[in-house]
């Protein structure tokens, strides 16, 4: 499930991303720093939901933490840029060691059901939460250090960052532990029968997941300037879901090709009709009733017609 | 000396008692086997000595250490490895990948996030495969291979473990003749080789008799009968409530 090509394909694409700039307009500059976000988000998910096979339905909570906190530390405490992305990655990998080793001693729907939970309460606390969080208004302007705020420097940094973050959790899903997640999902009964701590593998997942949430919400809030409740809202976590499922919820690559081209569908269509969320209904619809391996099984289907 | 030692074991499922007072002595480097007809309880003896299923009373000693209510990953840590009745391993992985990572696990490297696995332990993965004849088929896919095979897998994937002490729930259920037959000899050969304990359940009492040292016979969640292979044949209660039927 996780190939040598892959990775080079992934690298093949951020290398043309970086043509981007040159194109010298500045919207497209824009669109890919937020669809590079959207695909990092889309990745940490995977680690969970694809890997091991723990379908969470409460990931944008780490999404909002790692933002709310990465502004925090920039705007009010006036830490450099590194300690306080840090300092916010590190926030969001505690709230999912908290929250996840709660929700990892429950299986299936059940453990959907309580990361929903969750994530409903860390909304609920961003809500109210005024004077951190800005409560319902939101933390409006974040100090993004001035070497960032031109747009292009900061699809520079944006692109290193997933750039990094990809090659990362590609070495996870290539290693040991990769391998022990993925006999995890597969089976398991047989995984603890081997010797594995299950659940506490499925923490490890939930952790290093919310870990790189909370860095695609470093990334979030630093490019709106700003970071809303709304973030943390559920169907924020049921979009990344579906970028998940559109793109294959059982490669590598699937999330970011389906955060890709979910998002870019978005952008377009609003431009034509405001009824995007018809538009993602039949998406959805198509993936579901059609190709339940997303887009990648589509073109593996291709590749090899004959098998099954 | 004895390896396992069940004291009083006794499972209750609402009013159903599957395991009634089970007590039971394994010693080192025996072949036991777990006889009895249908539903006399022997996997749930095997579930609550593993750790799938913990009891409702009694005490499980492997060595020195207390067993019962403990995870099957500790069990399994402690020295004990079991196959299933039913084949379970990872069906969508190839032979190849269910073994490696059975000794990513044994090697206790489960949570090493850099160390690549493509290769890794491509060696031991093909010596184990080798040892229970599926080296053909190291890259199909679990599910693809024959029923008798994918049991073999099994064993291969327990062995992976390293254990001490092998638990087999019906090594030959569902195999051909031939198949059982290959399948015991291999059993007999890893045991020896491995210095390994044995427990198994088997239904089948000429795999029974070729390779068990000690026979415990299980009846309504009890043993009636418990020692050497001739002196269990000769019981009568045995007689009447199980071989009797043969």
């Amino acid at each position: 499930m996780t190939s040598r090509p892959q990775l080079i394909f992934l690298l093949a694409v951020f290398a043309v991303l970086a043509v981007v700039p040159f194109l010298g307009a500045r919207y497209p500059v824009e669109l890919a720093t937020q669809v590079m976000i959207f695909s990092l988000f889309a990745l940490s998910l995977n680690v969970l939901a694809g890997q091991t096979g723990n379908l969470s339905f409460g990931h944008a909570a780490f999404l909002s933490i790692g933002g709310y906190a990465c502004a925090y530390f920039l705007t009010r405490l006036g830490w450099p840029l590194a300690v306080s992305m840090a300092g916010a990655v590190i926030m969001s990998a505690a709230a999912a060691l908290i929250i996840g080793a709660l929700c990892v001693r429950l299986n299936a729907i059940y453990f959907s059901m309580l990361t929903l939970a969750f994530s409903m309460l860390v909304w609920a606390v961003a809500t109210k939460w005024r004077s951190i969080t800005g409560g319902d208004d939101g933390f409006v302007g974040v100090d993004v250090p001035i070497y960032l705020t031109n747009p292009y420097s900061f699809f520079w940094f944006t692109l290193a960052v997933c750039a990094l973050s990809v090659v990362a959790l590609w070495i996870l899903s290539a290693s040991a532990m990769g391998h022990a997640l993925v006999a995890i999902r597969e089976n398991p009964t047989r995984a603890s029968f081997l010797g594995m701590n299950v659940k506490r593998m499925r923490l490890a997942a939930f952790v290093i997941a919310g870990a790189f949430a909370g860095l695609a919400g470093c990334l979030l809030a630093m490019y709106v300037r700003g970071m809303y409740p709304q973030t943390a809202f559920w169907t924020q976590s049921g979009q990344v879901i579906i970028m998940v499922l559109l793109g294959g919820i059982h490669s590598f690559i699937g999330p970011i090709i389906g955060a890709a081209v979910l998002y870019l569908l978005e952008v377009i269509t609003e431009q034509y009709t405001e009824y995007w969320s018809f538009v993602m209904g039949l998406i959805l619809l198509a993936i579901v009733m059609a190709f339940p391996e997303g887009l990648v099984g589509i073109f593996s289907k291709l590749r090899a017609p004959r098998r099954s | 000396m004895a390896i396992l030692e069940i004291v009083n074991l006794t499972k209750n499922f609402g009013a159903f008692v599957a395991v009634r007072g089970v007590t039971l002595q394994i010693e080192e480097f025996a072949t036991h086997a777990i006889i009895g007809p249908n539903g006399a309880g022997k996997t749930t003896l095997f579930n609550l000595i593993s750790g799938l299923a913990s009891p409702t009373t009694g005490e499980v000693w492997y060595r020195q250490q207390r067993l019962a209510r403990l995870q099957p990953h500790e069990i399994v840590r402690a020295g004990m490895a079991r196959s299933f009745q039913r084949v379970n391993v990872f069906s969508r992985r190839t032979a190849f990948e269910n073994v490696q990572v059975a000794l990513i696990a044994s090697a206790g490297i489960n949570y090493n996030f850099l160390r690549n696995a493509g290769s890794l332990f491509r060696e031991e993965a093909l010596e184990l495969l080798r040892l229970v004849r599926c080296e053909d088929e190291a890259l199909r896919r679990a599910s693809e291979l024959a029923y008798g095979k994918q049991k073999q897998l099994e064993l291969a994937v327990a062995l992976a473990a390293k254990p001490k002490l092998l638990l087999l729930d019906e090594p030959t259920a569902g195999m051909s003749i031939a198949e059982t037959k290959s399948t015991i000899g291999l059993i007999k050969d890893v045991v020896a080789d491995r210095g390994l304990t044995l427990l198994f359940t088997e239904h089948d009492m000429n795999v029974v008799f070729e390779i068990a040292s000690a026979i415990s016979v299980l009846h309504h969640g009890e043993i009636i009968a418990s020692g050497a292979p001739e002196d269990v044949r000769k019981n009568d209660d045995v007689r009447r409530v199980y071989l009797g039927q043969d």
